[in-house]
């Protein structure tokens, strides 16, 4: 393929995986994505059972991860809770991808475009994210997919910032110029010649938004104002754990560590991708 | 140079204008009956008719916008439906907490971040700066909410080294009402400094590797004159930069430690509006925030001026 990034010698699987870390961060988060799919076919597992004679149960043989304030099974809790929480970053991470190529496409190859939708993603990027998520939410309603939309009106605007820089470059390059010359159409050059092209920055960059769509979906339901408490998520977990820190600390700790690790792991995961798939940057650093 | 102000400012008023815009939008765009939610479930249709008519919710959408635009121009951001006054005094009343927070946890992440970032570009691939690099990555992982709340279970509660909420009493002094915003403003610094540590860093990086350095190396001047003085000054630029893109992160933050440690300012004022459905608030906040937020990075901008002479638009 020819295209400015140079075609990596091994494949992009094995530069990633020759840094140790990255694979642990890839296993990691393998791992969490399987047990938050298939655990709950395979156990028996019921977040919402309480127990009222086994509140507040530490970590132990009968619930390895302990119990909570109504005597529910902190494990069943992090898994169900694990699922909705990668379900909101990675919706949050593909709709804002989507949303932002859309956009940064449009500014970056129509010059009379360039000048409205740039000022319109500055304009977005002026609302510090968690402040302009709360307000959507607000308006929306807590649910699931209204979080995910409002967070992903939160991060659109940098992948179409993003998007709009590297169009800006590669539609100047001699092979769109040629491709044009032989009649192709604008959608064709746009999806074939430069979309393909700027796909490196847009996976890396959809990665980091994974990770803080997680963290800022975490800071929303300790808010109080994100989805509805009824759904447990890692945030609300937290959130309900507050009030029993000195006498169960573990309550916030586990969800703590899951939020924590998998938002880690995206990050990790994002850098790797990026010296990997940008040979000239991973060679400096 | 007068030219490049004229159009920064230009465009500047361009995006202020967007982001009024935007705040118009959002509170229109709520599905069903804007009047109907803000009052709740328990309101009668003739309450709701009234707010509409208070709120100029029953006129043509333009006129409400130019309305809108007009009064926000004017420094009139509405009035709150829960404090029955103008959003800008709610506003200001609450403005000292988080302004405080926000310039204090800046000099903490600032404190802890250059001189890091500085050593650990000079020290490239030591183990301090993959240690270093370690940390920062961890420390914008972890929700600053939990870090808040660990910091204040132990250090506030347990040790009794700082206040464990709230923000004095209206009798304190300014000092006595600092004194509250220690611990917050430090674990809200601490979890911002990642970013400027990282730019930092990587800006040191970059002209660590420059010719001139060699030729100051090569003079026989002192290493630290070298990397205080000729690196530290290039390096400056991309870093006043990444402080005014911090702004948004320490707002963000705000909103949520605020939340943590029971402060009264602009955070916890956003959340309660949203919990009594006080949308001339929210949009108030959302549009006070953004215009500081464009305001304070055009200033960054402009200090490059000041900074590297060599930069002439």
């Amino acid at each position: 393929m020819a295209g400015i990034t140079t075609a990596p010698e091994r494949s992009l699987l094995a530069v990633m995986l020759s840094r140790r870390i990255v694979a642990l961060a890839l296993a990691f988060l393998i791992m969490i994505v399987g047990i938050a799919v298939f655990a709950p076919a395979l156990f028996s597992l019921d977040p919402a059972a309480m127990s009222v004679r086994q509140r507040l149960t530490p970590p132990g043989a009968a619930y390895w991860l302990g119990s909570d304030a109504f005597g529910r099974d902190v494990l069943s809790r992090l898994v169900h809770a694990g699922r909705v929480s990668l379900l909101i970053g990675a919706g949050v991470a593909l709709a804002a991808a989507f949303a932002g190529i859309f956009i940064g496409l449009l500014a970056g190859f129509y010059r009379r475009l360039d000048g409205p939708l740039s000022r319109l993603i500055d304009a977005m990027m002026a609302f510090p994210d968690i402040l302009l998520a709360i307000s959507l939410v607000a308006i929306l309603g807590g649910s699931v997919i209204n979080v995910i939309i409002a967070l992903s009106i939160v991060y659109t605007p940098r992948i179409a910032r993003i998007v709009r820089a590297s169009t800006l470059v590669v539609r100047e390059l001699p092979y769109v110029e040629a491709a044009r010359a032989l009649g192709s159409s604008t959608s064709y050059i746009l999806s074939r010649h430069v979309l393909l092209n700027i796909s490196s920055p847009i996976i890396v960059q959809a990665t980091f938004i994974f990770a803080y769509a997680m963290l800022a979906e975490a800071g929303l339901s300790f808010l109080g104002v994100g989805v509805d408490p009824a759904t447990p998520t890692w945030g609300t977990m937290i959130n309900e754990g507050r009030q029993f820190i000195d006498r169960s600390p573990y309550l916030i700790l586990f969800p703590g560590l899951a939020i924590s690790f998998s938002v880690l792991s995206l990050q990790l995961l994002g850098d790797g991708l990026r010296d990997a798939l940008d040979p000239k940057i991973a060679r400096q650093m | 140079m007068a030219r490049y102000l004229m159009r920064r400012i230009t465009g500047m008023l361009v995006v202020v204008l967007l982001v009024l815009t935007i705040a118009f939008i959002i509170v229109r765009v709520a599905p069903g009956d804007p009047a109907a939610l803000m009052l709740g479930p328990e309101a009668t249709a003739q309450d709701a008719a009234e707010l509409r008519q208070r709120l100029g919710l029953d006129r043509p959408i333009l006129v409400q916008y130019a309305t809108f635009m007009a009064d926000a121009v004017r420094g009139d951001l509405g009035r709150s439906l829960y404090f029955n006054q103008p959003v800008t005094r709610v506003l200001a009343a609450r403005a000292e907490p988080t302004v405080i927070l926000a310039l204090m946890s800046l000099f903490f992440s600032m404190l802890i971040a250059i001189p890091i970032g500085i050593y650990a570009a000079y020290r490239r691939g030591s183990a301090f700066d993959q240690t270093v690099i370690s940390a920062a990555m961890l420390a914008a992982s972890v929700p600053s909410f939990l870090t808040g709340l660990i910091a204040q279970r132990w250090l506030a509660t347990e040790y009794g080294w700082f206040p464990v909420s709230g923000y004095g009493g209206p009798e304190s002094s300014f000092f006595e009402r600092v004194r509250f915003l220690i611990l917050p403003s430090l674990v809200l610094g601490i979890v911002n400094s990642a970013l400027i540590l990282r730019f930092t860093r990587a800006s040191m990086l970059d002209v660590l590797g420059e010719d001139y350095i060699r030729t100051a190396r090569s003079k026989g001047m002192e290493e630290r004159r070298v990397v205080l003085r000729h690196a530290l000054r290039n390096a400056g630029i991309p870093i006043i930069t990444v402080i005014g893109l911090t702004f948004a992160l320490l707002v963000s933050g705000a909103v949520v430690t605020e939340r943590v440690f029971n402060i009264p300012g602009l955070g916890n004022l956003v959340v309660n509006a949203v919990l009594r459905r006080d949308y001339p608030v929210i949009q108030g906040t959302l549009i006070v925030v953004a215009v500081l937020y464009v305001a304070i990075n055009l200033i960054t901008d402009l200090l490059y001026l000041l900074v590297d002479k060599r930069v002439r638009y």
